[in-house]
């Protein structure tokens, strides 16, 4: 390379490391590339220069211009960034400050595990089913075999709303159970039925143990009394089963079968599951409880049910069983008091409350 | 029920634990509520005599006795009882025992330098009084080294279950027995009542003037009774299971009430006017009852009357006037049969459910009367002394002599196990049916007299004011349907109870189709969706009771006396909600009261009117956001409540531009400051806004309060019909903003609608993004400045398609409502 270019090279070079800022800078590449720069004029001079020098001083001036330009542009890259990593280290903030604050929402625990029960009940064929919490006394209390002077009426407070004109007393009550749903369904619908009934229901009961509403889930499978189709004891007590290991997520829960009595059922039963009085823990060591907890009543549709909702027992029969919402419910997420469910607590809402987005199965989460 | 195992083992020949009985006792559906067993925590104890009681050599108030215990040589102890001295029998507490009274476990030891191995206990120290004159004293002749809670007779537990309203004859301790011998736990050792002559004519006789209510009765008077207290033994008994003794006679009918369930009454027949006992309805005359009150009886109720009027509610309780006192040497005992639906029914209005009451109403055994009352005689005799008359009586054994028909293979199709025939037949046969006929597929069986439970009269319950088709050809045939099969279901369910139900092997349902149908309805899956709507957007979900105060109710709704209940569990618990929101309200102030700041609360239940009960989405919030840098505390406003309706209504596939709001909610809101939303002109979706200041105050709300309420069951169900492909231009979107001025009444809604409505074709889209009232502007006029958004479809818009739309809304917005451009 001609000394010339040599020096200016170099020149241009220490003029582009000493510049400190974009505008130094800025006056290098005008000062070298620019319409008056130093290179712009030793190129207009060579238009003026003998062809054999011209050929020559050419390719070394071009050379020269694509080094330079690649060099001015590093640089002006370079202090590009280090102008904005000097503006940004002024804008630092204080990350720990918290955002603004959202309030979190919440799913009650009672509607968390009724939404539970109808996923596993929904997963073994069984639709939702829902009546009116005004009932008849016919359809809480008598098509169920449960006459007014039955004893088991006794249990039941109920309570009453004024008769509508041309009824007789009693005849309105807050539905004591949600077993009215089973005589409105097979009143509308006809068999093969397999429903369940998450729903409130009213006794007029009111201490540490009681609540004057409460939530039931009632359950209906109606199916041919005779044939390969038949609906046994047997499907029950698988289906409840299945139900229980599925919703307490305890696949060696022990369950107990227990004769029992209901108007509405025969054979009747209750069914417990083992948990340790003590602890309160679920469940058994090795399949074995230490105690049994009374958790659902059930039984084969008694035929007088079926009769009265205009089905022929002799053609259809199944099995029904009923469970209180509370209870399961308290068991599973270790919920000592009964009334703090309906309470609305926001402590304690925060404390047992669900997730607006947390889902129902593991199903539903896969 | 309650009993003892000693009573039990009158009745059933046994060796079973108690262990093993109480969980038969449960499998066959008699189900065990406890067991008192006040032996167990007592077995240590042992009876023992003091031989010899000296002054302790270093304390006043101590002796030293030797005691002998009956087990080897005599032991030394240190005792500070006053009444410890030589000779009396006392109770003896060997080292290692645990005193109940005291919650402490005695150990050997040195007391003030002297030798104790053991201890002499006081009634309280043993936890079975309060008496503490010292230890306790036993009768002289005590044997030492006798157990002490078999000597006192506390070895005994007592049993209690639960006896289901099907079985009555399960209220007795013999009925306990005879499952209990049918389920494999021991033998039902026989009984039978041997007959007492009577030795004259009975000086009461009955009549009967209501042979509906009481088909026949039996009595018989016994002369020269001495009527003092019970032996111990009964006393014992009675006072087990929960029963006062009284007097010997009136313990012998309570005996014969849990023996054999068997409710009898005693007359002091001294006391009886005239000559016969009347039975007949109620007459409005008042009874004083043994219980000490007072009760009227009406026609409905069945009495015993003499000729001074009633004595006795029948089957209920006997009246105090001719009850047996200590000074009763004639007594007429009643034994009768009662229908139990009219003692079900008299007991409730009387409020009386006495151990009679419970008997009768579930049925006793109707062949027994005779018997009983032989027994009941013989044990006044032997108890009372006395004579017996000869037995009087009125009407006549009712028939209940039934069969019931069993299908071996119904077992395994109702109940899902297969039970060998001969088992089946044999469980049946212990429990009291005998076979009448059988062959290879059925058994039929006679159902014994205590089992008013088994192949009962079918009674249906046609619907009442139903149809016409349910006339009584329909319901005999139902009738008929029902009888085919309903006695032969309780076969079953006696042998599977006895069998245990656990032995029944589970099994899936069926499934009805590869892949379950879904569990929700489309309504129901509306409920879901809102929940997760709203709890995502900050409202904590509440489930509040369906009732709350009439004052309350009356803030949100219309209170109809059709909603109130008759019989509220508290006066602040007496009238359906006509909203959640009543019951929400509610919970925010008891919140806020405990100091929790800005709740904002949500609930999605019932809430009732006159026509009926609807599912509503009620949300709250209340007070300011919480502080934050560079944020003001920004208060609960009615935009906030807006958005959460409308978020809920977009999440539920209600189109944005279907809907509309009016200006006319109801009086729980602020009258300027809350809207009904719609879709079209006659459903209502909800209604926000803020609450009517009033309500706030009167509740203590406190701050700022918003609220809504969305009516989930007015959402309509989305289409199924599959949408139309989206039209989606490459070309950009043009936007142009107007400023209107509008009269003040005009709204916003009109405003936007009238802009989007310019031309469908071309306007994407409307929205408003100021609003401006104020000095600027003439009075009773605003500003409204939209954003309206052009989409070109083919080409691009030139200015002047561009201009000629914007005249279009211009022109529309002010022909809609006289709006100008500002």
């Amino acid at each position: 390379m001609p000394d010339d270019l040599d020096a200016l090279k170099q020149d241009t070079l220490d003029a582009l490391a000493a510049a400190a800022d974009q505008r130094e800078w800025d006056a290098v590449r005008v000062g070298t590339l620019g319409k008056s720069g130093r290179l712009t004029a030793l190129l207009k001079e060579l238009g003026r220069a003998a062809p054999e020098e011209r050929k020559s001083r050419g390719a070394a001036l071009n050379a020269l211009r694509d080094e330079l330009g690649r060099a001015i542009e590093a640089r002006g890259r370079e202090l590009e960034r280090a102008a904005l990593d000097a503006r940004l280290a002024g804008e630092r903030v204080d990350v720990t400050l918290p955002p603004p604050p959202e309030p979190a929402g919440l799913i009650h625990p009672l509607s968390r595990t009724m939404e539970e029960m109808v996923a596993i009940f929904g997963a073994m064929g069984f639709s939702v089913a829902e009546g009116p919490d005004i009932e008849t006394d016919w359809h809480n209390f008598s098509a169920l075999n449960t006459p007014d002077h039955h004893p088991a009426r006794t249990d039941h407070d109920t309570f009453y709303l004024p008769p509508l004109p041309g009824e007789g007393p009693n005849s309105r009550v807050l539905r004591t159970q949600t077993s009215g749903v089973q005589i409105r369904t097979m009143l509308e619908r006809t068999p093969p039925l397999r429903i369940i009934v998450p729903g409130r229901t009213y006794r007029a009961d009111h201490d540490a143990t009681h609540s004057p509403m409460f939530h039931q889930c009632e359950g209906l499978v109606v199916g041919p009394a005779s044939g390969a189709g038949a609906i046994t004891l047997g499907h029950l007590k698988g289906t409840v089963i299945e139900f229980l290991r599925a919703f307490f997520a305890l696949p060696d829960l022990p369950v107990r079968f227990r004769a029992s009595y209901f108007p509405f059922t025969e054979p009747s039963m209750e069914i417990d599951i083992g948990w340790n009085r003590r602890t309160g823990e679920l469940g058994g060591a090795k399949g074995q409880a230490s105690d049994w907890l009374e958790v659902l009543g059930s039984g084969m549709v008694h035929p007088r049910v079926l009769a009265n909702c205009g089905l022929d027992p002799r053609q259809w029969q199944g099995f029904a069983f009923g469970m209180g919402v509370e209870r399961l419910c308290m068991l599973k997420h270790g919920i000592p008091d009964l009334r703090s469910l309906y309470e609305s607590d926001l402590r304690w809402l925060r404390h047992y409350g669900f997730s607006a987005l947390s889902p129902a199965t593991l199903h539903e989460g896969i | 029920m309650k009993f003892t195992l000693s009573w039990l083992r009158t009745h059933l020949d046994t060796e079973q634990t108690l262990d093993a009985l109480c969980a038969a006792l449960n499998r066959v559906g008699l189900e065990v509520e406890g067991v008192e067993n006040r032996g167990a925590a007592l077995a240590p104890f042992r009876t023992a005599r003091i031989l010899s009681a000296e002054q302790h050599p270093n304390a006043d108030r101590l002796r030293v006795c030797r005691v002998d215990t009956g087990l080897g040589e005599p032991v030394q102890v240190v005792c500070g009882a006053p009444n410890a001295r030589a000779g009396i029998s006392v109770i003896f507490a060997p080292p290692g025992t645990h005193i109940p009274g005291l919650d402490i476990t005695i150990k050997s030891g040195e007391i003030r330098g002297e030798k104790s191995d053991g201890m002499l206990c006081s009634l309280r120290e043993l936890g079975l009084g309060t008496e503490h004159d010292g230890i306790a004293e036993l009768p002289d002749n005590t044997t030492p080294g006798q157990s002490y809670s078999n000597y006192a007779g506390l070895d005994d537990p007592v049993i209690e279950v639960a006896i289901t309203p099907n079985r009555g004859d399960a209220l007795s301790v013999r009925g306990i027995a005879r499952d209990l011998a049918a389920a494999g736990m021991g033998h039902l050792r026989p009984w039978l009542a041997e007959t007492v002559e009577g030795l004259f004519p009975s000086p009461v006789r009955w009549e009967n003037r209501f042979p509906e209510a009481c088909p026949w009765m039996l009595g018989r008077t016994v002369r020269g009774v001495r009527n003092g207290p019970s032996p111990s033994w009964l006393q014992e008994r009675l006072l087990a299971v929960g029963l006062r003794p009284i007097s010997a006679l009136v313990d012998i009918t309570n005996f014969f009430a849990f023996d054999l369930g068997r409710p009898l009454h005693v007359f002091d027949a001294g006391k009886i006017a005239g000559d016969a006992l009347v039975i007949r309805r109620g007459d409005g005359e008042t009874l004083r009852a043994l219980d000490g009150k007072d009760r009227v009886a009406d026609a409905e109720d069945c009495v015993i009357a003499d000729a001074a009027g009633v004595q006795s509610l029948a089957g209920l309780m006997g009246g105090e006037a001719t009850g047996c006192t200590a000074e009763t040497t004639d007594v007429f005992v009643e034994c009768a049969l009662f229908d139990p639906v009219r003692i079900a029914l008299s007991g409730r209005r009387h409020g009386i459910s006495s151990d009679a009451r419970q008997r009768f109403e579930r049925g006793v055994d109707q062949a027994l009367p005779v018997a009983a009352l032989e027994a009941a005689t013989r044990m006044i005799q032997e108890l009372c002394g006395g004579e017996a008359s000869e037995v009087v009586s009125a009407g006549a054994e009712p028939e209940w002599r039934r069969d019931a028909k069993l299908r071996f293979s119904r077992i395994r199709d109702l109940g899902g196990l297969d039970v060998p025939p001969d088992e089946a037949v044999r469980a049946l046969e212990h429990l009291g049916f005998a076979v009448r006929t059988r062959d290879e597929a059925s058994v039929t069986v006679a159902v014994p007299s205590w089992r008013n439970d088994i192949a009962a009269p079918v009674v249906l319950a046609p619907r009442p004011a139903g149809d016409a088709a349910q006339h009584s050809d329909t319901l005999a045939d139902a009738v008929e349907s029902v009888r085919a099969v309903e006695p032969e279901a309780d076969l079953i369910e006696e042998v599977l109870r006895l069998r245990g139900l656990d032995s029944v092997p589970p099994v899936p349902l069926p499934s009805l189709s590869p892949v379950p149908l879904p569990s929700f309805t489309a309504r129901q899956t509306r409920n879901a969706v809102a929940r997760r709507v709203l709890a995502s957007r900050g409202l904590a979900e509440c489930i509040g009771f369906s009732f709350t105060a009439r004052d309350n109710a009356a803030r949100f709704g219309d209170t109809p006396d059709s909603l109130r209940l008759l019989n509220p569990i508290a006066a602040d618990l007496d009238q359906m909600r006509p909203t959640p929101l009543a019951t929400l309200a509610e919970a925010a102030a008891r919140n806020l009261a405990r100091g929790q700041q800005a709740p904002a609360l949500f609930e999605i239940g019932a809430g009732f009117d006159q026509t009926g009960q609807r599912t509503v989405a009620a949300g709250l919030r209340i007070g300011h956001a919480p502080r934050h840098p560079g944020r003001a505390p920004a208060p609960a406003s009615l935009w906030d409540a807006k958005a959460d309706l409308l978020a809920v209504l977009a999440a539920l596939g209600v189109p944005a531009e279907a809907l509309s709001v009016t200006a006319d909610a109801p009086d729980h809101y602020h009258p300027g400051r809350s809207g009904v939303v719609r879709q079209g002109p006659k459903i209502v979706l909800g209604r926000f806004g803020e609450l009517h200041p009033a309500l706030v105050s009167a509740m203590d709300l406190g701050g700022p309060a918003v609220a809504f309420e969305l009516f989930l069951d007015a959402v309509a169900d989305g289409k199924k019909r599959r949408k139309a492909a989206p039209n989606l231009s490459p070309l950009q979107p043009v936007r142009r903003d107007f400023a209107f001025l509008v009269g003040r009444d005009v709204t916003a809604e009109a405003v936007l609608r009238a802009a989007r409505g310019a031309d469908r074709a071309l306007i994407a889209g409307v929205s408003l993004f100021d609003v401006y009232e104020g000095e600027k502007l003439e009075p009773g006029m605003r500003s409204l400045a939209i954003e309206v958004v052009f989409q070109p479809r083919d080409q691009t818009l030139t200015e002047a398609q561009l201009e000629a739309a914007s005249a279009r809304v211009v022109a529309a917005v002010g022909k809609a409502t006289g709006a100008v451009l500002r």
